[in-house]
């Protein structure tokens, strides 16, 4: 199974992002193999439609799994039609969210945030 | 003669500048800060007029479409994803560019109308008044703005513009031929004058400045027109008297202290402008 975190930082020692749009990175752990990979979020830098552009490259990542603070609308939307299991998480290290989501600590997200929650209000 | 009022930072008085200048000049008022457009509440006009403002968006045919997402890559805007099993429209995000259409090789996208807002016209306080609304919850203002000032005829008018410096301003400019910024004596609003003055001077037009509830002091406004050589229209002065006659939605030119002083306003811009 293939899991994608947003982060702050690009190892499994660096926190969790809340933020999904507008993370620095994405790091999808295949629970399998056990290894990270970092993608940079594509989104990051986008000037509107943050959400979607990383949602879409969450879906390219054939991701099973995502694990971030909230989703936006569009996001939600995206990740919902192609089936990937969103689940959300509080700031703390990767390898920590990763050993919640592992023990079932971590509730399933069920429905859209705030539009622009991790946008600083901008 | 089209003249654009802009400030820069928000409540500088760019609505009590551009209706009440345009009842002394006599020519029309067109509010174009459509995203919360209040110079009726003054002008009172009855509408005579209004029509729907119209973009278009891309559908897809999922017959025909083979989820090559080259629509995708190429929408700027983030407007169209796809879910690996479709592509997903986000409508609000489109700026109608037809790109997308020109990089789809199965011809499985077409376009479609949706209303964004409306543009309305009346006559109010014996000036014709025109203004755009943009539908709440729209993020984009651009086509309501662009389609209400391409309605305009050639009579004179003031465009009460939008705050700020971004698209839905610079949008607006291109159809004045002078501007009229309006700022006010603090740090704030000499800010974002300075950023409004940078955004006019990108056009080949006249501008000039007017100070709303001046302080009576040599402030920083006054310094930096004469510093940068921006000719100073006008001032009006910091007064309780003008807050109470906003506050109940009347014109200042009801009363004939402020009539006086509009005309001498207008007397400066017509001079600045070189309009007869």
């Amino acid at each position: 199974m293939r899991i994608i975190l947003s982060a702050t930082g690009n190892t499994s020692e660096s926190n969790l992002d809340t933020r999904f749009g507008r993370c620095e990175f994405f790091l999808l752990y295949d629970t399998e193999s056990k290894e990270f990979e970092t993608l940079v979020n594509s989104g990051m830098e986008a000037q509107g439609g943050a959400g979607i552009k990383a949602a879409g490259q969450i879906i390219e990542s054939k991701a099973d799994v995502v694990i971030t603070g909230n989703l936006g609308p569009n996001a939600f939307e995206l990740i919902e039609r192609a089936g990937v299991k969103a689940y959300s998480c509080e700031v703390m290290p990767i390898k920590k969210a990763l050993e919640q989501y592992q023990n079932q600590e971590l509730r399933e997200i069920s429905a859209a945030g705030r539009a622009h929650h991790g946008n600083h209000g901008r | 003669m089209k003249i654009a009022v802009l400030s820069g930072k928000g409540g500088t008085g760019k609505t009590t500048v551009s209706i009440n200048l345009a009842k002394i000049l006599e020519i029309s008022y067109v509010d174009c800060d459509v995203e919360e457009p209040n110079g009726f509440i003054f002008m009172n006009p009855k509408i005579t007029s209004s029509f729907e403002v119209e973009v278009e968006y891309p559908v897809i045919d999922k017959n025909l479409c083979n989820l090559c997402s080259a629509c995708v890559n190429v929408c700027e805007f983030s407007a169209l994803a796809s879910t690996g099993k479709e592509i997903v429209v986000f409508e609000k995000l489109c700026h109608d560019c037809g790109a997308c259409k020109m990089v789809c090789k199965s011809n499985a996208l077409t376009y479609q109308k949706r209303s964004i807002g409306k543009i309305e016209s009346g006559v109010g306080n014996d000036i014709t008044c025109m203004r755009g609304i943009l539908d709440v919850g729209e993020p984009m203002a651009v086509p309501v703005i662009r389609t209400l000032l391409e309605s305009l005829d050639n009579n004179p008018g003031l465009i009460d513009c939008p705050p700020g410096t971004s698209c839905n301003v610079v949008s607006a400019l291109r159809f004045a031929d002078a501007a009229i910024l309006v700022t006010e004596p603090s740090a704030f609003g000499f800010h974002d004058l300075q950023m409004a003055v940078k955004l006019v001077q990108q056009y080949q037009m006249p501008y000039g400045i007017i100070i709303n509830k001046d302080d009576n002091q040599n402030n920083m406004i006054k310094q930096f027109c004469k510093s940068d050589q921006i000719p100073l229209l006008g001032l009006i002065p910091y007064k309780m008297e003008a807050a109470k006659l906003y506050s109940n939605g009347r014109m200042l030119v009801e009363e004939e202290s402020y009539q006086l002083l509009f005309q001498t306003i207008a007397d400066k811009v017509k001079e600045v402008f070189s309009w007869n």
